[in-house]
């Protein structure tokens, strides 16, 4: 097995761009969601950049398609991916990847994230991220895809962690070895989802620290932040409310360990204003100022 | 452990009750199928996983200090659910209306149970209502007819919002070229539909209602609670109907036509020249043919101006 990157404190450093990200120095963006397209056309605000669930625009024509180019002659756009299934048993959907080039042509995506999940069966669709039992076979099936997938695609690919409700008997480590051993098979980056982390974190009862400390920090493309629901017995990953205080420490943290990294808000429920969402995700600067100013002085 | 362990019947026979392993990628599909199967399964009354699933669960998933296995399978069997019938329930506005909030929801469930979702999109999600209607249709009794109706227009509409476009081919790219060579295509986002009622605007009364709910309610609607317009259609008396379902710089539109004007377009779109199309629409009118000559003239350049033509 490959070993996890082993604990350490924190380096407090800028990394610059790398290769998992296109060499690229985003900086805080947000999900590009219907309930502001008209705002984002008609104000223009600045935003850093975009993210855009692929599906929602893998189609052949009409308004999803006319109103991402008037998007893509003002903003960056990048590519974040909810069906590719890299963990699925079942081989890659040929149809899908065509389709999915064509998006990438279309947006010139620096790279590309999915998650590190599986969600079909012999072409039935759960339309769900579900969780990966943490075995080494798993975890090499897995990165062959996301190797295909990449290679097929020509662009940089990066793998997000899910959050989860489940742990499998069959599982041989743990997540954040699992994600380490697929990125390194694969040689592909990761998207850091530190709400995930911490959901996850809450439901099978780890140190969510152990987690942001032990990845393969180098391999960090992009940071997802975003809000859960709190149930009796569990968490829900519902991206319906503000980022909450522990993922912020958890974001800070990461930004420690990995530098400044290009940061997306995700916000998919009962989404409020277009100011509202950005001006959560711009609290995010509050802990990159931080490394910047520690870095400067150092 | 056959990889056939996939419906639901070959799931209830598997009860599989040591835990399962996934140290080969056979085993991980094997895994995977059963977990799927137990996932896709339709919930209990109650909205709760059926028991027949513990096997399932307890070979797979690890308990922990404050649920079961059962019960972490349960999230994700739930959520599936709430998921899918949310989409449909998005996706059907008319159908709702028509037939009614309780009767909707067995009929999505059967529906969904029957054909699951076998594309990476949700967009799909109901393309195959219609053949399921068909087969079943005392999901919608007794309103069969008007629910294929409403059903067909809507999934017309789904069609209408994203399918491709090919390069419009315009009146004057056609100017001097000989009648009985012309083959016109429409646009693949057009859909034409004969129908029995006026579901067109059966389906524009219940959106309406539908937003001026929503409007009212929008905290309802971020906690998921259902408006459902019901329309009156007690009494409805069969009226045909020719519509073309299209788009115009992206909004979607249905343009009554009369029933010259669809069997035209119908011949067109099936691969008849335009002198066969139009043939058959003079033998029908022969008593009126000059002035259904300048009719049609009149129709080909509004149609145009649509950009509905292309190559077929």
């Amino acid at each position: 097995m490959i070993q996890a990157g082993a604990a350490r404190a924190a380096p407090i450093h800028i990394m610059p761009a790398n290769q998992f990200n296109g060499f690229t120095d985003y900086g805080i963006g947000i999900g590009l969601r219907v309930p502001h397209y008209q705002h984002i056309l008609m104000r223009k605000p600045v935003v850093d950049w975009f993210e855009i669930i692929s599906e929602n625009f893998m189609v052949d024509g009409g308004r999803p398609l006319e109103v991402l180019d008037q998007i893509l002659e003002q903003y960056r756009v990048v590519q974040h991916g909810v069906s590719m299934y890299f963990g699925s048993a079942d081989k890659l959907n040929r149809e899908h990847l065509k389709r999915l080039k064509t998006l990438v042509k279309r947006t010139k995506t620096p790279w590309l994230s999915d998650h590190l999940c599986w969600g079909s069966v012999d072409g039935r669709y759960t339309h769900d991220l579900l969780p990966m039992p943490y075995t080494f076979a798993a975890a090499k099936v897995t990165a062959e895809k996301v190797r295909a997938v990449r290679d097929y695609l020509e662009i940089p690919i990066a793998v997000e962690n899910v959050s989860s409700y489940a742990e499998f008997h069959a599982s041989e480590m743990t997540e954040w070895e699992f994600l380490t051993e697929v990125v390194e098979l694969a040689d592909c980056g990761i998207l850091l989802d530190v709400n995930n982390i911490y959901v996850s974190s809450k439901n099978h009862s780890f140190n969510p620290y152990d987690y942001v400390n032990n990845v393969p920090h180098h391999r960090v493309a992009q940071i997802h932040i975003a809000g859960h629901s709190k149930f009796k017995k569990y968490i829900l990953d519902t991206h319906d409310h503000p980022v909450l205080d522990p993922v912020w420490q958890l974001y800070a943290r990461a930004t420690n360990l990995v530098g400044k990294t290009a940061t997306l808000l995700e916000w998919d429920d009962s989404i409020p204003s277009f100011d509202e969402v950005h001006h959560e995700a711009l609290k995010a600067n509050q802990f990159i100022h931080q490394i910047e100013q520690t870095a400067a002085r150092a | 452990m056959r990889r056939s362990k996939r419906t639901n019947s070959s799931i209830r026979s598997s009860r599989p009750r040591r835990a399962l392993r996934a140290g080969s990628v056979r085993q991980l599909g094997e895994l995977q199928a059963l977990m799927a199967g137990a996932i896709m399964r339709p919930l209990a009354p109650g909205d709760r996983m059926q028991k027949i699933s513990t096997p399932i669960a307890n070979a797979i998933i690890k308990p922990n200090d404050r649920l079961t296995s059962f019960e972490r399978l349960e999230i994700y069997n739930r959520q599936y659910w709430i998921r899918i019938l949310a989409c449909f329930y998005d996706d059907y506005p008319g159908l709702r209306a028509v037939i009614g909030e309780r009767k909707f929801d067995k009929l999505a469930r059967a529906y969904l149970a029957r054909y699951p979702s076998a594309c990476f999109t949700l967009r799909n999600l109901g393309s195959r209502l219609e053949k399921f209607l068909r087969a079943e249709p005392k999901w919608v009794a007794p309103q069969e007819r008007l629910s294929l109706d409403m059903v067909r227009l809507e999934w017309a509409h789904i069609v209408a919002f994203d399918e491709g476009a090919k390069p419009v081919v315009h009146v004057d790219d056609l100017l001097g070229r000989n009648p009985s060579k012309i083959r016109l295509g429409l646009q693949p986002y057009i859909t034409l539909l004969e129908v029995d009622y006026p579901v067109d605007d059966l389906l524009l009364a219940a959106k309406k209602g539908d937003d001026r709910l929503r409007g009212e309610a929008s905290n309802a609607v971020e906690t998921h609670q259902r408006h459902t317009v019901r329309l009156n259609v007690r009494g409805l008396k069969p009226q045909r109907q020719y519509i073309a379902v299209h788009r115009m710089k992206c909004s979607v539109y249905y343009k009554t036509l009369t029933r010259e004007q669809f069997q035209v377009l119908r011949a067109l779109q099936r691969g008849a020249t335009l002198e066969k199309a139009c043939a058959v629409l003079l033998k029908r009118r022969g008593d009126v043919a000059n002035k259904s000559a300048a009719d049609i003239q009149k129709w080909f350049a509004a149609w145009a101006s649509f950009g509905w033509f292309c190559d077929p």
